[in-house]
């Protein structure tokens, strides 16, 4: 614990003094997103098809920073999996680059809110887990594992196992061993949601850093609206079962942003108005079941 | 400290009220031996090298049959928790043919084999096979979907997902069924070879009793016991000791 509190001190000041710059050896190109028409649904045992997400039309730019918010129960995380292929529409389609999504791949990386990470691995070996399935060579694999772990300021923590680590750290974790096989898509699933407030204020930083250095496309998915608007450069808010886009708002303040900026809480309280009125109907449908 | 006290204490005690029952002479000594007889028993055992030769040829036995057990038990625990069929209809057979002690086999086992080495793995193996595959079936289904999630999106696909990320995280519910497994396999060894084949230390207990010599069924009974708790404590508990500090089970670190 006290380690994890040490480290946020480093970041913010590197943060304020370097200007991030585009992160030497990472080859990887942005990749644009679309949906079209997609519709996600689920048999849920003794009842009627649970229509997660319906008719979702969405086009994400390459290098865009997207963040997508709603109820909880939503689909927000359907989604994800649609784009990283670990689930299929049930209608539309689902492309990255202007080529249908088949399967998983690497170019597309997850990153899940909480134990994603191998308790089995040691940090680096975490880090490294990507590049062992694409064949990379030990020794090129430590080289990368080792930049990344340093982007992310936990080189230290090399040989050390996951459960040794504060939440902010593992996320940390997570978020190098995504990006050491260089993908052009990161998607992360409300991946702070579990953090204390300052933890989370700290990472939002490095995030936003990271995505200059690296170009990537983000695709975030929040129930915090603040947050949404924090880092995105567009947030979209989706409806309550079935899940659809609501409406969406681009978000041109200039970066860094913080969390208190009045400007951000102004923007995030008209987006705010919307989602409480569809957690009032996720709330309204959970009676409903009683 | 006091815990090596206590034990000294304990086993003092009994020692003791062992020798004093000698002395007392209730029963005639083949059939209540004094303890310095057991002793001279396990000494001429290993001098003479008759007890070296029955462990080696039992510790061979019982490892390769319990190295058949585990694999086969992965394989059959991991096929059947990934198909619903066999799920349903297999898994509640394993679960009631465990409540078979391993030793019924044998009768099967000898009019299949005769008095063989294949009879002594049969046993062994039917003996401990269940406990693993049972434990295997179990940890599949403990895995948490998002390992294999994450798995799936690094790159990982077909023996390369089992190998790096199920069969891992699995381990740790199957380190009760490997330990437990082989605890069966030892018993089942031990009463196979009393009654099938030759050597071994089910065999020299048999020689003790033909002979009518008590000191050495005793000192035999004595070595199974040590052998036992040894392997346990050896390879066991560092094996435990190794996921407790992988994953962090033990609580007291960092």
């Amino acid at each position: 614990m006290s380690l994890a509190q040490l480290a946020p001190i480093e970041v913010k000041e590197a943060l304020h003094v370097v200007q991030p710059r585009r992160l030497p050896g990472y080859d990887a190109s942005p990749a644009s997103i679309s949906l079209r028409a997609v519709e996600q649904s689920f048999q849920v045992r003794k009842g009627p098809r649970l229509i997660a997400l319906s008719n979702i039309d969405l086009d994400i730019r390459a290098g865009e920073f997207l963040c997508v918010v709603g109820p909880s129960g939503c689909g927000k995380s359907s989604l994800l999996s649609l784009v990283a292929g670990l689930a299929f529409p049930s209608r539309g389609e689902v492309q990255v680059n202007g080529r249908t999504v088949t399967g998983p791949g690497t170019d597309r990386i997850l990153i899940f809110q909480e134990h994603g990470l191998f308790p089995w691995l040691t940090v680096g070996q975490n880090v490294e887990f990507g590049m062992k399935m694409q064949g990379v060579g030990r020794r090129e694999r430590r080289e990368r594992a080792e930049q990344y772990l340093q982007l992310v300021h936990l080189s230290k923590f090399r040989d050390s196992y996951i459960h040794q680590l504060s939440g902010g750290m593992r996320q940390r974790v997570a978020i190098a061993r995504a990006l050491a096989t260089q993908p052009s898509v990161l998607l992360m699933d409300e991946p702070f949601a579990a953090l204390d407030a300052q933890t989370r204020d700290m990472l939002h930083d490095e995030l936003e850093r990271i995505w200059k250095q690296t170009g990537c496309t983000i695709v975030f998915v929040t129930h915090n609206v603040r947050e949404a608007v924090r880092l995105g450069s567009r947030v979209v808010l989706i409806t309550y079962r079935p899940g659809t886009i609501r409406s969406q708002v681009d978000v041109d303040l200039p970066r860094p942003r913080h969390m208190d900026d009045p400007r951000v809480a102004k923007l995030a309280g008209g987006v705010l108005d919307e989602l409480r009125e569809e957690i009032n109907k996720a709330v309204a449908a959970e009676y409903d079941h009683v | 400290m006091s815990k090596i006290l206590k034990n000294l204490l304990f086993y003092g005690t009994i020692l003791s009220a062992w020798v004093l029952l000698t002395h007392a002479k209730i029963w005639p000594p083949y059939l209540f031996p004094a303890p310095q007889d057991v002793w001279q028993s396990l000494h001429d055992g290993f001098r003479d090298h008759s007890f070296w030769i029955a462990i080696g040829v039992s510790m061979r036995r019982v490892l390769i049959g319990y190295a058949l057990s585990v694999v086969m038990g992965m394989i059959l625990g991991f096929g059947i928790a990934s198909n619903r069929f066999l799920e349903d209809t297999v898994g509640p057979l394993l679960t009631s043919l465990q409540s078979l002690p391993s030793i019924c086999w044998l009768p099967l086992a000898m009019l299949w084999f005769g008095l063989s080495e294949k009879a002594i793995y049969f046993v062994i193996i039917t003996g401990s096979v269940l406990s693993i595959t049972i434990s295997m079936e179990s940890g599949r289904h403990a895995i948490p979907r998002i390992y294999s999630q994450a798995g799936r999106n690094l790159g990982a696909h077909g023996w390369r997902l089992f190998v790096y990320v199920l069969l891992p995280a699995s381990l740790p519910h199957l380190v009760s069924g490997l330990k437990q497994g082989w605890a069966f396999a030892w018993r089942a060894l031990v009463s196979g070879e009393m009654i099938v084949a030759g050597l071994g230390l089910g065999q020299l207990l048999m020689v003790g009793r033909d002979n009518s010599d008590m000191s050495m069924v005793l000192a035999v009974m004595f070595v199974i016991v040590l052998l036992g708790w040894a392997i346990d404590g050896l390879i066991f508990r560092t094996m435990e000791d190794w996921f407790n500090r992988r994953w962090g089970l033990g609580g007291a670190v960092a």
